[in-house]
C-alpha cells in the first residue's frame, strides 16, 4: 500500500515529477476497466477460499465450544470429578468420598444416554440429588410445574430441556417413554431445565428414581467435588486413587476441554486444511490474472519506466494491484463465510458431518483472532502470487519489453528449474517428519511443497516435453498446423506455464483427494465385510446404553430353530488417561487360536505360540488392540498391560493389532468370557446370528419377533450395515466432496482465464497466420490443439503430483491424525472421466477464447504489430 | 452487612441454593401456608404437604401408622426414630450463658421426613426418608439470629435417624442420646458451631394424654409428644474462630405423628418454659385464617412433678405488644400474656429481631426466639416461643 501514498519521487534519469498515487489511480483503474471480469473472478477465487476457511473455523469452534460447554454445565462449579475406568462404577465409593475431610461436598452422578422409544439418537438423562448438586450444578435442577415442588425427588418425573422438549415433541404432563433393557419405562415430564443451553438435549431426575428406572442399581457415572478450603488440588488428585486403593480417574474441568479438545482436534485442523486447499488454487488465479496482465501491458510498463517511473514504484504499483484483489477478496470472503456459518449453525447445527458434537446447538461467534488470520492469509496470498509478475515486470530491460513479441521471455525465470526441484526434495523430506501434537503438520507442508515444486517445474516440463514432439513428430502424418501447435508450446513455454499450472493444480488436488477419499472408502468397505460375517445382527434397540439383553434372552435368541450360531458382544468405555477420550473395550468371542476370524487383524500380531507361551507365562488374558491404542498410548504386541476391567486392575497380554475405522480414540476387544468373568456383567448389546442355510433372513426376523421381548428388538442385516456406514462415511466426507468440486472449479476458472488472456495476446499472431492464408477454422484447430495438448500433459502430470500427494495423505496425513491405515486404492474410471471433462472444457475454453481472438479482421490484427 | 444479602451469602455458601428450595418448599399457596404451620422448620412440613400435593403416581406409596391409644408412648424405645410415621422432630431450645455473663439463645433442631418414594424402590439413594437439620443463634449483641439448615436423603451412613434411641444425623452434624441419658448435639455453619452436651435434671415429661397430644378435635389429630424440660447445658460456641465456654438450660421436644393439623389451619404459637422454681410450662394455640383459635391446650409440671393440664376454654394467648420485622413487614406479638387457668404469665422476648426469614431458601418465615417469663411482675422462668404464620402469603 505504500506506493499509493508515497510522495512522488525523483525518477532516475528524468526530471518529471510524477504523482504515483495518481500514476496508481490510473493504473488501476485502467486495468480493472478493461477487464473487469478477470479482477472479479480473482476476487471471487480469494473470497471463496477465505470464506470457506472462516466459515468453516467458525463452524468448528462454535460446535467446540458449545460443546465443551455443555460438557461443563454437567459438572457445574465443582473442582474435581471423580470417574471410574469404566463409564459406571460401584456407589460405595460415595460415601468414602463424603468421609474424607478434605471435601466439601460430594455429589453423585449417574449419567445414562437412554434410548427414547421411536428415536435413533438417546437423551442424555442426568440422575443426581438434588440437595448435594444444587451447590455444584444448580443449573440443571429441575423447575417443577405449579405446585409439584416434590417432583425433584419423584421416581416418575423427568425435567427436560427445552431442545429435548422440542425434539421429543412433549411438554410437562407428558410422557417419555424409554427403553431399558427390553423393557420400556414411562416417565412424566415434571418441567424444564430453563438453564440449560440452547440445543442441549439433556433430562434430569433423581438419582434413586434414576438408578431403579435405568435399571443401573448401585452404579454411579461420577462425583462432583468440592473441596475444603486451603487443599491443595494437585496434591489431593494425585494422591485420591491411593487413598480410596481404587482405579479411579481423577479429572478436572481442563482435562474434560482436553478430551473434546483430543477427539475432534484432527478433523477440525483436516477441515481447515481442505478449506486452504480452496485459498491456494485462488492464490493460483490471483498469480495467474497478475502474471498475463502484466505480459500484456509490458510495452506500456516498459514505457512508465522509460518517463521516469522507478522500479520500485513498478513494483509496488503490481504488487498494489495484487494486495488490493486479496483485500477485496478477503473482506467479501469474511462476510460471506459468517453468513455461510450462520446459516450452516442455524439449519445443519454445528456438526459438519463428523459426529463429533451431537446434541448441541451453537450460535455463530465472531472470531476476532480467526478473522485477521485468514483476512491476513488472503491478502498475503495474493500478494505472493504477484510477487514474480511484480518482479519481472520491474526489472525486464527495458529496450525489448518495449517491443511486442518478447511476452515469453518474461516469465523466464519462472522456467528456472531449481526452486522447484528444491519443493520437491524439500516436500520429500518432510515425509518422514513426526507428527507435532498429533497433527501431521509436516505432511500438509510436505503437500504443499510437492504441489508448488510441481507447478514450478511444469515450464521446463513442457518445454522439454513438446520440443521432443516437435523432432519425433512424424513427417508423413504431415500438415503444418500440428506443427504449428508444437512448435509454439515447445518455445514459449512460460506462457503455457501459466495454463498449465491452473490444470495441475486443481487436476493434482483432486487426483489426490479423489485416491484419498476412495482409499479409505474401500478399505472401510473390505473392513466392513470382514466384520460382518454373519447372517443377522440383533440388538435391543438402535442406539444409546440401555439397550441390552439379558442371560435368558441370550439364550432364548441361541435356542431358536434355525439359529446355527450365536455370537454375542459386549461394548462398554474404558479410561485409560484423564485427558484423552475413554477407549472402547468390545467382548466377544474371539478363537485364540485363529483370531483373524474374528477381527480385522494387521500385521501386528503374535503368533500363536507367543501368545499360548505370553499367556501361560504372564498368567494374562489376551487383548487385541486398534491401531490407535498404538500411536496414542504406545501399546504393541507382546506387551502386558494392566486394565481395570471390572473395578479390579488386570493383566493382559496384547497378542494383536486391528484395523478400526469406528473410533479414533482407541478400542481393546477382549474375549466375552474373559470380560463376563471378571466382570460378572452377563449383559450383552448385539447378537451376531449364522443362520442355516434353510433359513432366510426374513423368516428368522419372523421367529425372533415372535419371543416375548421380539417388539422392541431392532434387526439389520450385514448389507444394511454396510450401506448405513457407508452413508455416514460419505457423510463424513461430503464437506471433502464439496472443497474438491470448489478446487476444481477454481481451477477451470484459471484455464478459461488463461487460455482467454493468451489467446488475445497472440491477436497479432492469428492476424499474421490469416494473412498467409490460413483459415479461421484452421486457426480455431489449432488453438483447440494448444488448449488440448497443454490440457493434456497439465491432466499427466497433475496425476503424478496428485499421486504423490495422495500417498501422502494416504500413508502419512491420516494415521497420524485418525491413527488408522488403509491400502491405497486408486478410482481409475472416475479420474478418467474428470480428466476427459477437463480436457474436453479445456479445448472448448480455448476455442472460445479463440473466436474472439480471430474475429476481427486479419489486416488490422497484422496492422497492430509494428 | 444487612441482613437480607447475608441470609443471600449464607444461602450459597451454606444451605441449598434459592432455586432447589423455593421449589422444593413454599412455591404453592397451599404448600406456603401448611409451611408457614410448621412448629420451626417450614421443611418439615413439607412432608405433610407431600401427601395431599403430589400425584399419587408411585406404584407402591409407603403407609404410614397413625396415632392411636392402642399404642401408647413407651420410653426408652420411643427416644428413637419412627420411619413409619410421617414427620418426626428432635427440637432443642435454651438459654445459655457466655463467660462473662451475658445471656444467648440458641436451637438445634433434627427433622425426620417419609417421603411419598415408592417403597418398592431398591436404589440406596431412594429419597424415602429425609433428614432437615436446622440451627438459630439469638445474640442481643448482634442484634439478629445466626442460622443455617441442611436437608439430605438419608442413607450410606451419611444421614440417618437411627430407631430405638435418639441418635439422628446429617453429615457432621449429630444429636445423639448417651448411654446415660445425656444428649449430645453438634452443629457446625459456617457462622458458627455449637457442641453441647444436654443433661437431663428431670424425668421427660409425658405431653397431652400420656404422651399422645391432641392438636383439634378430631382423634386423628394428634401426635406422639414428650419433652425433655430443665436440661443442663454445658458446652462451647465458635464464632469468627473464637471458643467460648457456655453453660445454661435447655428444653428438648421429640414428636411424631402422621397426621395432626386441621386443614382451616393457617398458624401456630407454642412455648416451652423452664420455670425457675424446678416446674416446667408448655402451651400452644392454633389459629385459623379468620384470626380465631382452632385449639390449644398448656400443661404446667411443678417441680414435685405433678401435671396440670389446661384444656382449649382455659388457655388464652393476648399480645402485649407487637414488633413489626423490618425484613419481612409481618406484625409479630413477642411481648405476650398467657393465662393457663388462674395463672397468668408475661412474655418478654431476650432481643426483637428474632425472625428467621429463610425465604431465600426454604421459604419459611416465622419468629422463634428466647423468652424471659415472668409472673405477677417477678421473674419465673427463660425458655422459647415460636410464632408462624404472621407473614402475609407469599406471591407466586
Amino acid at each position: 500500500m505504500s506506493g499509493s501514498t508515497a510522495t512522488a519521487r525523483q525518477a532516475d534519469g528524468s526530471g518529471a515529477r510524477l504523482s504515483s498515487s495518481s500514476l496508481s489511480r490510473w493504473l488501476l483503474g485502467g486495468e480493472w476497466r478493461a477487464h473487469p471480469v478477470r479482477a472479479l473472478v480473482a476476487i471471487a477465487a480469494i473470497a471463496l477460499g477465505v470464506g470457506l476457511g472462516f466459515a468453516i473455523d467458525l463452524i468448528n469452534g462454535a460446535a467446540y465450544t458449545e460443546f465443551s460447554a455443555a460438557v461443563r454445565s454437567l459438572s457445574g462449579q465443582s473442582d474435581l470429578q471423580v470417574r471410574g475406568a469404566q463409564p459406571t462404577f460401584d456407589e460405595s465409593l460415595f460415601p468414602k468420598l463424603v468421609a474424607l475431610p478434605d471435601v466439601a461436598l460430594a455429589s453423585p452422578v449417574l449419567e445414562v444416554d437412554a434410548l427414547v422409544e421411536g428415536q435413533r439418537s438417546p437423551l442424555k438423562i442426568i440422575g443426581m440429588d438434588v440437595f448435594r448438586a444444587a451447590r455444584i450444578s444448580p443449573d440443571l435442577i429441575g423447575v417443577p410445574q405449579g405446585e409439584k415442588p416434590f417432583d425433584l425427588l419423584a421416581d416418575d418425573a423427568l425435567f427436560l430441556s427445552p431442545a429435548a422438549m422440542t425434539w421429543l415433541k412433549v411438554a410437562a404432563g407428558d410422557t417419555v417413554r424409554l427403553q431399558v433393557g427390553t423393557d420400556t419405562v414411562g416417565l412424566r415430564v415434571a418441567g424444564g431445565l430453563v438453564r440449560a443451553r440452547a440445543g442441549q438435549r439433556i433430562g434430569v431426575m433423581d438419582l434413586g428414581a434414576a438408578q431403579w428406572r435405568l435399571g443401573r442399581l448401585g452404579q454411579l457415572s461420577w462425583i462432583d467435588l468440592q473441596l475444603a478450603r486451603g487443599i491443595d488440588r494437585a496434591v489431593f488428585r494425585r494422591n485420591l486413587p491411593a487413598r480410596l486403593a481404587a482405579p479411579i480417574v481423577v479429572t478436572g474441568i481442563a482435562d474434560q476441554e482436553s478430551r473434546t479438545d483430543n477427539m475432534s482436534r484432527a478433523y477440525r485442523v483436516n477441515l481447515n486444511v481442505l478449506a486452504l486447499v480452496a485459498l491456494f488454487t485462488g492464490a493460483f488465479l490471483v498469480f495467474s490474472t497478475q502474471a498475463l496482465s502484466v505480459i500484456r501491458r509490458r510495452p506500456q510498463l516498459a514505457l512508465l519506466r522509460v518517463i521516469g517511473v522507478t522500479r520500485g514504484q513498478l513494483l509496488r504499483q503490481i504488487l498494489l494491484e495484487g494486495g488490493l484483489l486479496g483485500v477485496a477478496g478477503a473482506v467479501l470472503g469474511l462476510a460471506g463465510g459468517y453468513g455461510i456459518a450462520a446459516t450452516a449453525l442455524h439449519f445443519f447445527g454445528g456438526d459438519l458431518g463428523g459426529g463429533y458434537f451431537p446434541g448441541v446447538q451453537p450460535s455463530v461467534q465472531f472470531a476476532p483472532v480467526s478473522a485477521l488470520i485468514f483476512f491476513l492469509l488472503g491478502t498475503v496470498i495474493a500478494v505472493l502470487g504477484s510477487l514474480a509478475p511484480a518482479w519481472e515486470a520491474a526489472h525486464a530491460p527495458l529496450a525489448p519489453a518495449l517491443k511486442s513479441g518478447s511476452e515469453d521471455a518474461s516469465l523466464t525465470r519462472l522456467g528456472r528449474a531449481w526452486p522447484g526441484l528444491a519443493c520437491l526434495a524439500l516436500g520429500a523430506v518432510l515425509t518422514q517428519a513426526p507428527p507435532v501434537a498429533n497433527l501431521p503438520i509436516f505432511g500438509y507442508i510436505a503437500v504443499a511443497l510437492i504441489l508448488i515444486g510441481g507447478i514450478a517445474l511444469m515450464p521446463r516440463l513442457a518445454a522439454l516435453v513438446f520440443a521432443g514432439l516437435a523432432r519425433c513428430w512424424p513427417a508423413r502424418l504431415g500438415g503444418a498446423l500440428p506443427m504449428l501447435s508444437l512448435g509454439r508450446l515447445a518455445n514459449a513455454p512460460n506462457q503455457a506455464s501459466i495454463a498449465l499450472g491452473g490444470v495441475l493444480s486443481s487436476f493434482s488436488l483432486m487426483v489426490a483427494m479423489a485416491i484419498m477419499v476412495s482409499s479409505f472408502r474401500v478399505s472401510v468397505d473390505d473392513w466392513l465385510q470382514h466384520l460382518l460375517s454373519a447372517d443377522l445382527y440383533v440388538r435391543s434397540a438402535a442406539s444409546g446404553e440401555t439397550g441390552s439383553l439379558s442371560p435368558a434372552q441370550q439364550q432364548a435368541i441361541a435356542a431358536l430353530p434355525g439359529v446355527q450360531r450365536a455370537d454375542f458382544l459386549r461394548s462398554s468405555l474404558l479410561s485409560l488417561d484423564a485427558a484423552q477420550p475413554p477407549v472402547a473395550i468390545v467382548a466377544r468371542a474371539v478363537d485364540i487360536d485363529d483370531p483373524a476370524k474374528a477381527l480385522p487383524l494387521t500385521e501386528a500380531v503374535l503368533t500363536r505360540d507367543a501368545l499360548r507361551q505370553g499367556l501361560q507365562d504372564g498368567n494374562a488374558l489376551p487383548a487385541w488392540i486398534s491401531e490407535a491404542m498404538v500411536d496414542l498410548y504406545r501399546w504393541s504386541p507382546g506387551q502386558t498391560v494392566q486394565l481395570a476391567i471390572g473395578g479390579r486392575p488386570h493383566r493382559f497380554l496384547i497378542a494383536g493389532v486391528w484395523r478400526d475405522y469406528a473410533r479414533q480414540s482407541g478400542a481393546i476387544q477382549l474375549r466375552l468370557a474373559d470380560y463376563q468373568a471378571l466382570t460378572n456383567d452377563h449383559q450383552i448389546n448385539d447378537v451376531a446370528l449364522r443362520l442355516a442355510p434353510s433359513v432366510t433372513p426374513a423368516q428368522a426376523i419372523a421367529a425372533l419377533r415372535r419371543l416375548p421381548f421380539g417388539a422392541v428388538l431392532a434387526f439389520a442385516e450385514p448389507g444394511d450395515i454396510r450401506a448405513i456406514s457407508l452413508k455416514v462415511f460419505d457423510r463424513s466426507f461430503a464437506v471433502t466432496y464439496l472443497l474438491e468440486l470448489v478446487a476444481i472449479v477454481i481451477g477451470l476458472f484459471g484455464v478459461a482465464a488463461t487460455f482467454s488472456a493468451q489467446t488475445l495476446a497472440r491477436a497479432r499472431e492469428f492476424g499474421m497466420l490469416r494473412h498467409i492464408g490460413v483459415t479461421r477454422r484452421q486457426i480455431l484447430g489449432l488453438l483447440a490443439a494448444e488448449g488440448g495438448m497443454l490440457t493434456a500433459i497439465g491432466i499427466l502430470a497433475g496425476f503424478t503430483i496428485g499421486f504423490c500427494i495422495s500417498l501422502i495423505l494416504v500413508f502419512i496425513v491420516n494415521p497420524q491424525s485418525f491413527h488408522w491405515t488403509m491400502q491405497l486404492h486408486v478410482p481409475w474410471l472416475g479420474l478418467g472421466t474428470v480428466a476427459a471433462l477437463l480436457l474436453a472444457s479445456s479445448a472448448v475454453t480455448a476455442l472460445v477464447s479463440g473466436r474472439v481472438a480471430v474475429s476481427g479482421s486479419a489486416l488490422r490484427a497484422v496492422r497492430e504489430d509494428w | 452487612m444487612n441482613v437480607r444479602t447475608h441470609g443471600l451469602q449464607q444461602t450459597s455458601q451454606w444451605g441449598l441454593t434459592p432455586l432447589v428450595l423455593s421449589a422444593l418448599s413454599a412455591l404453592s399457596a397451599r404448600l406456603a401456608r401448611l409451611a408457614r404451620l410448621a412448629r420451626g422448620v417450614a421443611m418439615a412440613v413439607l412432608a405433610f404437604g407431600l401427601t395431599a400435593v403430589s400425584s399419587p403416581a408411585t406404584a407402591a406409596p409407603p403407609q404410614f401408622s397413625t396415632v392411636t391409644p392402642a399404642q401408647p408412648l413407651k420410653l426408652p424405645d420411643d427416644f428413637g426414630a419412627h420411619d413409619d410415621f410421617h414427620t418426626e422432630w428432635w427440637y432443642a431450645t435454651g438459654w445459655l450463658s457466655l463467660p462473662d455473663g451475658k445471656p444467648l439463645g440458641f436451637q438445634v433442631t433434627f427433622f425426620r421426613n417419609a417421603t411419598d418414594s415408592d417403597t418398592a424402590n431398591p436404589s440406596k439413594f431412594a429419597p424415602k426418608q429425609l433428614i432437615i437439620a436446622h440451627a438459630a443463634l439469638s445474640d442481643p449483641a448482634t442484634g439478629r439470629l445466626l442460622h443455617g439448615q441442611k436437608v439430605a436423603r438419608a442413607g450410606f451412613g451419611l444421614a440417618e435417624a437411627a430407631r430405638g434411641n435418639t441418635n439422628v444425623h446429617l453429615d457432621d452434624w449429630r444429636m445423639t442420646r448417651l448411654p446415660d441419658g445425656r444428649y449430645e448435639a453438634r452443629i457446625a455453619t459456617p457462622e458458627f458451631s455449637l457442641a453441647l452436651t444436654l443433661s437431663p435434671t428431670q424425668p421427660p415429661m409425658l405431653q397431652g394424654d400420656a404422651g399422645i397430644s391432641h392438636k383439634g378435635p378430631q382423634p386423628a389429630q394428634a401426635s406422639y409428644y414428650y419433652s425433655q424440660p430443665h436440661l443442663a447445658v454445658a458446652g462451647n460456641l465458635v464464632r469468627n474462630g473464637r471458643t467460648e465456654v457456655l453453660k445454661g438450660s435447655a428444653w428438648l421436644d421429640h414428636e411424631w405423628s402422621t397426621s395432626y393439623l386441621d386443614p382451616d389451619a393457617a398458624g401456630w404459637d407454642w412455648m416451652g418454659i423452664n420455670l425457675d422454681d424446678g416446674g416446667a410450662l408448655m402451651a400452644f394455640r392454633i389459629r385459623d385464617r379468620k384470626g380465631g383459635v382452632l385449639w390449644s391446650h398448656a400443661s404446667l409440671r411443678d417441680a414435685s412433678g405433678k401435671i396440670t393440664q389446661f384444656s382449649a376454654d382455659q388457655v388464652r394467648f393476648s399480645a402485649l405488644r407487637s414488633w413489626r420485622s423490618p425484613h419481612t413487614e409481618a406484625v409479630y406479638p413477642v411481648a405476650t400474656q398467657l393465662q393457663t387457668g388462674a395463672l397468668t404469665w408475661q412474655l418478654t422476648p431476650l432481643m426483637d429481631d428474632q425472625e428467621l426469614d429463610s425465604r431465600q431458601s426454604t421459604g419459611a418465615v416465622y419468629w422463634e426466639g428466647a423468652v424471659s417469663v415472668t409472673r405477677d411482675g417477678k421473674p419465673a422462668g427463660r425458655g422459647y416461643l415460636e410464632l408462624t404464620g404472621y407473614v402475609k402469603p407469599l406471591k407466586l
